[in-house]
């Protein structure tokens, strides 16, 4: 009985806050829009009775799916929110673990400040330090003025309002994502495996890439997938430090509800944006899974 | 003793109350729109705590209103988002008999507005303006030579121009309802409200033609660009460029800027004053608003952020820069040669969504 408990928890917290929202916007996706107040029809109207929710289900279609697929605006917005999700992962992969390979290094009684120093941005609000960057990157900004001075440019760069910003705001943003659970499967790692691949001729480096990387696996996957998974929809950063050829699926998306005030085809860009997510990371933790019981 | 305990409860009860009755006024407004002392009068006028809270697009406000439940009393959208608003049933129509001062409205803006809501029913205006171009004079002149006409809309949509330009920066309002009319207008086009198809292709001609020389669309951020120096050409709303030249001025860092009027005719737009339908707190709503019409208030608020107000006695308490600046109050000839519109509906405004889109990212 109290395992029941125990295990009903996450499942009523899965559902009260994903399935039920989940659902929500897949009706919504499926209505059409209307000027009323909440701007889409058919609404669900419960004390109308078996008949009007009858009614109700025959007025929804697929309409809006259909109009997706037929404008390449949205494919387009989607391949391009992957390339700078991907490109991003990678460069806060190559960041962030060398910094959480020296924190693991480092001597333990060093290892809570330098936690405490990589954790320590969050203490302020993420928005005032994209702005901050918007004043560092900017034409008269910081970074420029710092060049210019030192004499290694001539002219300023040109690097706010393009697709770099997005990267750096990106990788600055979500570093500590990576950083953290690389840090603390690498924490955990036991040194005498290390100590017996030297032992039986392994170099220094190919330890590293042999023991060392493979065993930091989880971490990093974990990494990725925290980094990947919000980079993709990301809005506040492509549009604060962004330019105006910077597509991305959620400045489509806040075009549809904001300035078309189409929930419904709002709706369904942001139920494929779920599905083009969660099919491939469904396919990729079974495989895992099959990997591991093979293993075993 | 007993007795005493009970007394002191119901007074704790009662105090408790009376706290909880406290009354708010939540008011929702475009981002640097008002002088911010006023906010303070009305409390210490009426006693109600005054939350304000701002936006800087239409298209945010009108999904909060058609959303429902925003917890706002007051809020301010155009004239055409406010149209469609009212359509939709989001306000609700204002108690005249709690507002003595609209008898200090201007019949001359009335009759504008009553387009978007007739008879003022459901709004009164609180500024209107002209949309426009706000220049750094010394670095388009150094840029285009001296000669070159500033208040010209070629300055921006003309793509020679805007290509000498773009290397020191072109902002552009990331409203294509604003610069949709002002494409046409440029290209030389009957109406600037033409939704056709013929009129969107044209305005999507000319935008695209200087869409890679624009540094950002957006419709707030040029404030501080201008008046820092970072940009030298805004196109963008009067009372904002305004705002920026007042700013440069102050910091005295050597940036001038000027607004203009385009020559070739511009959007005359309406920021109207509203009560949401489901307004938690209209009662105070309606004080707020009142309070707003005053005279003397509504001077104070142009005067802070250099707009023009629909309110015809505010005028004797402007100072000599807001009503004596053709700028802010265009004298009779301006006034003919500046244009409105009308909303556009749900497939119009997909098309104009998507050719924005298609504006903005080259795709």
């Amino acid at each position: 009985m109290r395992r029941l408990i125990l295990i009903l928890v996450p499942y009523l917290w899965l559902l009260a806050l994903f399935l039920v929202p989940f659902l929500i916007v897949v009706k919504i996706s499926l209505s059409d829009v209307a000027l009323a107040r909440p701007p889409y029809f058919p609404q669900l109207d419960l004390s109308g009775g078996w008949a009007a929710i009858r009614d109700f289900f025959t007025e929804l279609d697929f309409e809006n799916f259909a109009f997706l697929a037929s404008d390449d605006l949205y494919w387009k917005a989607y391949l391009s929110s992957l390339r700078i999700a991907l490109i991003s992962t990678l460069l806060t992969l190559l960041i962030g673990f060398p910094v959480a390979y020296g924190m693991a290094s480092a001597r333990p009684e060093w290892r809570p400040t330098l936690m405490t120093l990589v954790i320590l941005p969050f203490w302020t609000s993420f928005l005032i330090r994209v702005y901050s960057w918007m004043g560092i990157l900017s034409q008269n900004g910081l970074l420029n003025t710092f060049l210019l001075w030192t004499g290694v440019i001539s002219e300023p760069l040109t690097i706010m309002n393009t697709e770099i910003a997005v990267y750096i705001g990106i990788v600055y943003t979500y570093l500590p994502f990576m950083i953290l659970p690389i840090y603390a499967t690498l924490e955990k790692l036991d040194g005498s495996l290390l100590e017996a691949a030297e032992d039986l001729g392994c170099s220094r480096t190919s330890a590293f890439w042999l023991v060392t990387v493979p065993l930091s696996k989880p971490g990093i996957i974990a990494g990725c997938f925290l980094v990947f998974i919000p980079a993709i929809g990301e809005f506040v950063i492509p549009s604060l430090l962004g330019g105006s050829d910077t597509l991305m699926i959620g400045k489509v998306l806040w075009e549809e509800f904001f300035n078309n005030r189409d929930w419904p085809v709002a709706s369904a860009v942001a139920v494929v944006l779920l599905a083009i997510l969660i099919i491939p990371i469904v396919l990729f933790q079974r495989n895992e899974q099959k990997n591991r019981e093979a293993g075993q | 003793m007993k007795r005493s305990i009970l007394g002191l409860t119901a007074a704790t009860l009662a105090l408790g109350a009376a706290a909880a009755q406290a009354e708010e006024v939540h008011v929702y407004n475009w981002s640097d729109y008002i002088d911010e002392s006023l906010l303070e009068k009305f409390e210490a006028e009426t006693g109600i705590d005054l939350i304000y809270d701002v936006f800087d697009s239409n298209e945010l406000l009108e999904t909060k209103m058609l959303a429902g439940g925003s917890g706002y009393d007051v809020v301010v959208p155009t004239g055409t988002f406010l149209q469609r608003q009212i359509m939709a049933g989001a306000f609700q129509p204002l108690d005249k008999s709690k507002l003595p001062n609209i008898d200090n409205m201007w019949d001359v803006i009335q009759d504008r507005t009553d387009v978007y809501d007739p008879g003022g029913d459901y709004s009164i205006n609180y500024m209107w303006g002209t949309t426009g171009i706000g220049v750094n004079t010394d670095k388009v002149a150094e840029v285009l030579g001296e000669d070159v006409a500033q208040n010209s809309l070629s300055l921006i949509f003309d793509p020679a121009n805007a290509e000498k330009l773009s290397e020191c920066g072109i902002y552009m309002l990331d409203a294509p309802t604003e610069t949709v009319p002002a494409a046409l207008t440029y290209a030389g086009w009957d109406n600037p409200d033409d939704k056709s198809q013929e009129a969107l292709d044209k305005a999507e001609e000319v935008l695209t033609a200087i869409s890679p020389y624009i540094t950002k669309f957006h419709s707030s951020e040029y404030i501080n660009a201008l008046a820092n120096g970072d940009i030298c050409v805004a196109f963008g709303w009067s009372g904002d460029v305004l705002i920026a030249r007042d700013r440069a001025a102050e910091a005295d860092n050597g940036v001038s800027v000027e607004y203009y009027i385009p020559s070739e005719g511009a959007l005359m737009w309406f920021d109207q004053m509203a009560i949401p339908v489901d307004a938690p707190n209209p009662d105070a709503a309606h004080q707020f608003l009142n309070f707003i019409m005053d005279a003397e208030n509504m001077a104070a608020a142009s005067n802070y952020v250099y707009y023009a107000n629909g309110n015809k006695a505010s005028q004797d308490y402007l100072n000599e820069d807001v009503i004596g600046d053709g700028a802010i109050y265009p004298d009779q000839e301006t006034l003919d040669n500046l244009y409105t519109v009308t909303p556009f509906g749900p497939k119009e405004q997909r098309l104009l969504t998507r050719l924005w889109t298609r504006v903005k990212s080259g795709t």
